[in-house]
């Protein structure tokens, strides 16, 4: 029986969150990836309140909320493996904390209305949406970096992985879409850290495949677009 | 008469120099922490209260500023260029945004307080992941009581009393969301307590019947010089509600 066990699958960028960071302390888990249309027992019984992934298992207790369980993983863990998530100072604990409720709260949002949007006017009102919050993680990189690598400096922190998990949505949806969503002409920041963010081992060994998580958008568009089209008939 | 729906009804100073010791130094020194940690807010906001809460917890003193909403002051603009939004908690000039980032901040750098958040991992997750449910909840469907219709308002009146019934199942029959000691969920909840009059009169429900133990467990609170001192009479409440309702236009 594993003592750690997580419910989800990588091409949830919440679940890639907590994956990722197990893969940085280095713990071994069980992944229970949950069939698409259908919830688990086990997933209703460990998250009653909301019902959705990721959710963790720890010596059978449960611990839900992307977030929370990544700084419960920073604290169960603390020196393991690639050492704290969580920046050191409380300044820079409440920094990282602040935009990641903005990229939960503003960015991921017009992330997803990007993938919604039904008339061109629609998806570029999303896209610049998007981008605006982009530039303002730009600014906040160059701060909290301060030259380094990671928006933790020298390691990969907290807000590196509550936004790095997103990566890899954002570049499926650049291509499906024939978009460019992160700039690298108004993002050079940005566009270097996503670079260093995907050539971490830690990252590298959680990562989905580009074109697993293409096929996965290109799919849930499909399903969409039906469902609307049966709608209206 | 100004045209915002903020009502600056008394002139509470939140200068709170909560001091042991009687001597002139500790005076002094008292008088120079407050320069260093500053609160910008609006009297009602639930969370603002929450910072409020908090830094009396702790018995740390500070200076309040009240923000005028329809006239942002240059500092708030500057300390939270993202939002734009109250409370700000300025420490040593460093600015900290969202309420529920700030009282983690307060509970880590004084730390020879009370702890806010629990020690064990488990029982910290559980902190944060109620405190983010409140977040996420209260305020939002709240709103949709006062400000919605018809259909709309019958739906947010059902998610609503949904809600409580949550938090009452997970209050249980402890003394406070955190067990025997006033913590994080405590901290994060109950500055809406004094909204309840408020929702349950726009709401068209009682919050008395539906959640009871909570309605208690609020009563509990009151009883913390830190609530009591920083939470509104309902009514007050009520009031404000009502003004924004008119400037609105809503019936």
């Amino acid at each position: 029986m594993a003592a750690v066990k997580l419910i989800g699958s990588p091409i949830s960028p919440f679940v890639l969150r907590t994956m990722i960071a197990l893969s940085l302390k280095k713990v071994e888990y069980e992944l229970l990836p949950e069939k698409l249309g259908e919830k688990s027992e086990l997933l209703l019984k460990s998250n009653p309140v909301y019902k959705k992934i990721p959710v963790l298992i720890h010596h059978d207790r449960p611990i839900c909320e992307s977030a929370v369980i990544v700084e419960y993983i920073d604290q169960v863990w603390p020196e393991s493996g690639y050492g704290a998530i969580l920046p050191a100072d409380a300044y820079h604990r409440a920094l990282h904390r602040f935009w990641t409720f903005y990229v939960d709260d503003k960015l991921f949002p017009s992330l997803v209305a990007i993938g919604k949007a039904e008339t061109e006017e629609a998806k570029a009102e999303a896209v610049e949406q998007f981008r605006a919050g982009l530039r303002l993680l730009e600014e906040a990189f160059v701060k909290l970096s301060e030259g380094k690598a990671f928006f933790g400096g020298d390691q990969v922190g907290f807000l590196d992985v509550m936004l790095g998990c997103f990566v890899v949505w954002i570049e499926a949806m650049e291509e499906v879409l024939s978009l460019e969503l992160l700039e690298e002409a108004t993002m050079p920041a940005l566009h270097g850290w996503v670079v260093s963010f995907r050539a971490h081992e830690a990252v590298k060994e959680v990562m989905p495949e580009s074109g697993k998580v293409v096929e996965f958008f290109k799919m849930i568009r499909a399903m969409r677009m039906k469902a609307a089209a049966d709608a209206t008939n | 008469m100004p045209q915002t729906a903020s009502l600056h009804l008394t002139n509470r100073l939140h200068i709170h120099i909560v001091l042991e010791s009687e001597s002139e130094r500790e005076r002094e020194r008292g008088a120079r922490m407050a320069e260093a940690v500053v609160l910008l807010d609006v009297w009602v906001s639930p969370f603002g209260q929450r910072c409020r809460i908090a830094l009396a917890e702790k018995g740390v003193a500070y200076e309040y500023k009240e923000e005028d909403l329809a006239n942002k002051s240059p500092l708030l603009l500057q300390a939270n260029p993202v939002h734009k939004k109250i409370p700000v908690l300025i420490h040593d000039g460093k600015p900290v945004c969202e309420s529920l980032v700030i009282v983690q901040y307060i509970d880590e750098v004084w730390s020879d307080g009370a702890p806010i958040l629990p020690a064990d991992p488990y029982a910290r997750a559980q902190a944060r992941f109620w405190g983010d449910f409140v977040d996420k909840k209260i305020y939002d469907c709240g709103i949709r009581l006062w400000k919605l219709k018809g259909e709309a308002h019958q739906e947010a009146k059902k998610e609503f009393i949904e809600i409580l019934k949550v938090l009452e199942a997970e209050l249980g029959d402890r003394k406070y969301f955190g067990g025997d000691a006033f913590g994080y969920v405590d901290i994060a909840l109950v500055p809406f307590f004094a909204w309840f009059y408020t929702y349950e009169t726009c709401g068209g429900f009682s919050v008395e019947a539906e959640a009871p133990k909570l309605v208690a467990w609020g009563k509990r609170c009151m009883e913390r010089e830190s609530v009591s001192q920083t939470l509104y009479d309902p009514l007050k409440v009520y009031e404000f509600v009502c003004s924004l309702k008119k400037k609105y236009g809503i019936e």
